[in-house]
């Protein structure tokens, strides 16, 4: 048995005779992809001057007030804030915190698509942020239909003839308010939440995309992708 | 070897060798999560949200008994949108909905049991002791052929419409109902108790969470429609991504609603029949495309086209030049 140094263990030195655990190659390819100043970086290129940037930041921020809010709501159960005043103010804290993600991360999209942000072995980041929006509607209209008011009623009872139409309705009951409760504040937040991180990581392993120029700087160079 | 290719600007970017700026990613995260925070708190304070009470079997039978009761012999003579619908509900042949000749939705087949003139009435009605009128009104009907069943319901379906209500008891004109009458006039009395409510419940013991049923014997009835329509939440007011009150809803689904608007989905014609699969088809090839833009020619180069991205990055190409 080779003995180490206890710094060179917590530093993540591996030895030889470990290169074939999967612990040693999850770390390895972490510390390969993910190095400190990659994952909390603390400088970024010079071209990253505009307000553009900050609603990916915004759009977390929203995702994180409506988890809280949500959290807030379901410590009393779904039916609480239509007799509390409390309960009244968080649930309208989590409409407008839901109002403000959607509103945020829509103008990220846009601003992403004209940067052309999938450039530079980027797209899988692009695509986890569509998958994100896409599971966020599906979050947005179980939470319509955990309501439990004239809302779900009607937003349920005209939303199973499209989900039905093309055969989910049959596995995913829009009319079945245990159902969508469960989908709303368990596996879809679980989604998106995931992926989020997922995405987020993708963007801190790749870098924020270059400006588009027209011409490569250095042909032997030039598609090649990353940041710096 | 290795292999090459030709530089794209769409696709491919520029490794980065200009300077780095200092930049506080913590204190962004936190900051713009308070900034969040208190905009969220100020419009929650300010608007407030919408909570239009439910209606339920007893609010929609009081309100309106007449619709009730013209909603419920539907029901029962199996002419109701709920026991035209099909799958997943229960095994009506050639009503869904089609693209060309495929129907995803029949294929499947039933998937959520429904049937209306049992669940919705006559089982309900069974359940009621102590009516020896209603017992034998059951049973008269029960044991009637089809033929005469549908002639008394259709007497009925009509009868019901020049209806009124009078000492809190629906009143319909003298006819040939048979038991009909008797069914109709105690299930609407069931449902104004509250006790109707109860019954549609699907139970799987002494809880129950799944409201299906109820939903689409709510759904069937003119009074349903016509709160939508006082809400403009009509499939024609865009529907869905409305909600109750001067509130934004989900306006993020206006690119599903909008084809409802549009010909040919608004049309009499078969994609108008067939809208809903129509447009959830087109959806998924829209939301596919949209997943792949990076990898879609043409698509892709919009944005250097739009020049947008020299506003975003203004001070980077002026500091090239």
């Amino acid at each position: 048995m080779t003995t180490v140094d206890r710094n060179d263990v917590e530093a993540g030195v591996g030895l030889p005779e470990d290169a074939d655990q999967w612990t040693a190659k999850i770390r390895g390819f972490l510390m390969r992809n993910l190095p400190p100043g990659r994952l909390i970086p603390d400088r970024q290129p010079s071209y990253m001057a505009s307000w553009i940037y900050i609603f990916g930041a915004l759009t977390m921020g929203a995702l994180a007030m409506v988890i809280l809010s949500g959290g807030l709501l379901s410590l009393e159960g779904p039916t609480w804030w239509h007799t509390s005043t409390v309960g009244l103010f968080v649930n309208s804290l989590h409409l407008w915190s839901v109002e403000l993600f959607f509103f945020f991360m829509v103008v990220h999209l846009w601003g992403k698509f004209f940067m052309a942000a999938w450039r530079g072995n980027r797209a899988l980041t692009w695509m986890t942020g569509v998958i994100t929006f896409m599971a966020s509607i599906g979050a947005g209209l179980t939470g319509y239909l955990s309501q439990t008011n004239f809302d779900s009623q009607w937003i349920s009872t005209q939303a199973k003839d499209g989900i039905n139409a093309v055969g989910i309705g049959a596995f995913f009951n829009v009319l079945n308010f245990g159902q969508m409760l469960m989908w709303h504040i368990m596996i879809l937040p679980l989604a998106v939440v995931a992926i989020t991180i997922l995405h987020v990581l993708l963007v801190r392993t790749r870098g924020i995309v270059p400006p588009i120029e027209l011409e490569p700087a250095d042909p032997a160079t030039a598609a090649t992708g990353g940041e710096g | 070897m290795a292999r090459t290719r030709t530089y794209n600007p769409d696709r491919d970017v520029n490794p980065w060798t200009g300077p780095y700026r200092s930049y506080d990613l913590a204190k962004e995260i936190v900051v713009t999560f308070l900034a969040v925070a208190v905009i969220a708190v100020v419009l929650a304070v300010v608007f407030g949200s919408p909570d239009e009470k439910s209606v339920t079997l007893k609010s929609w039978s009081t309100a309106d008994q007449v619709d009730f009761a013209a909603t419920a012999i539907t029901e029962l003579d199996g002419s109701s949108a709920t026991a035209q619908y099909g799958p997943p509900y229960n095994d009506v042949a050639d009503v869904s909905q089609k693209i060309g000749p495929i129907s995803v939705e029949s294929a499947l087949g039933v998937h959520i049991p429904v049937n209306p003139p049992q669940d919705f009435v006559l089982g309900p009605l069974s359940t009621v002791t102590g009516n020896p009128q209603l017992t034998k009104a059951l049973a008269t009907y029960r044991a009637a052929s089809p033929a005469q069943q549908q002639r008394w319901t259709a007497a009925y379906e009509t009868a019901v419409k020049k209806a009124t209500v009078s000492d809190g008891k629906l009143v319909v004109p003298p006819g040939a109902y048979g038991p009909v009458a008797v069914l109709i006039g105690n299930l609407t009395q069931l449902a104004t108790s509250g006790g109707l409510d109860a019954s549609l419940i699907n139970h799987a013991g002494f809880y129950s969470t799944d409201y299906t049923k109820s939903l689409l014997f709510v759904a069937d009835g003119g009074y349903f429609s016509s709160l939508g329509d006082a809400h403009h939440l009509s499939g024609e007011q865009w529907g869905m991504m409305n909600e109750t009150g001067s509130y934004p809803g989900q306006p993020w689904l206006w690119l599903y609603t909008v084809w409802y608007q549009v010909p040919p989905f608004n049309g009499d014609n078969t994609f108008g029949a067939n809208a809903d699969a129509y447009v959830w088809i087109l959806m998924m090839i829209l939301t596919a495309g949209f997943l792949l833009v990076p990898f879609i020619p043409g698509v892709r180069s919009i944005p250097r086209w739009s020049r947008v991205y020299k506003i975003i990055w203004r001070d980077h190409y002026r500091a090239q030049r």
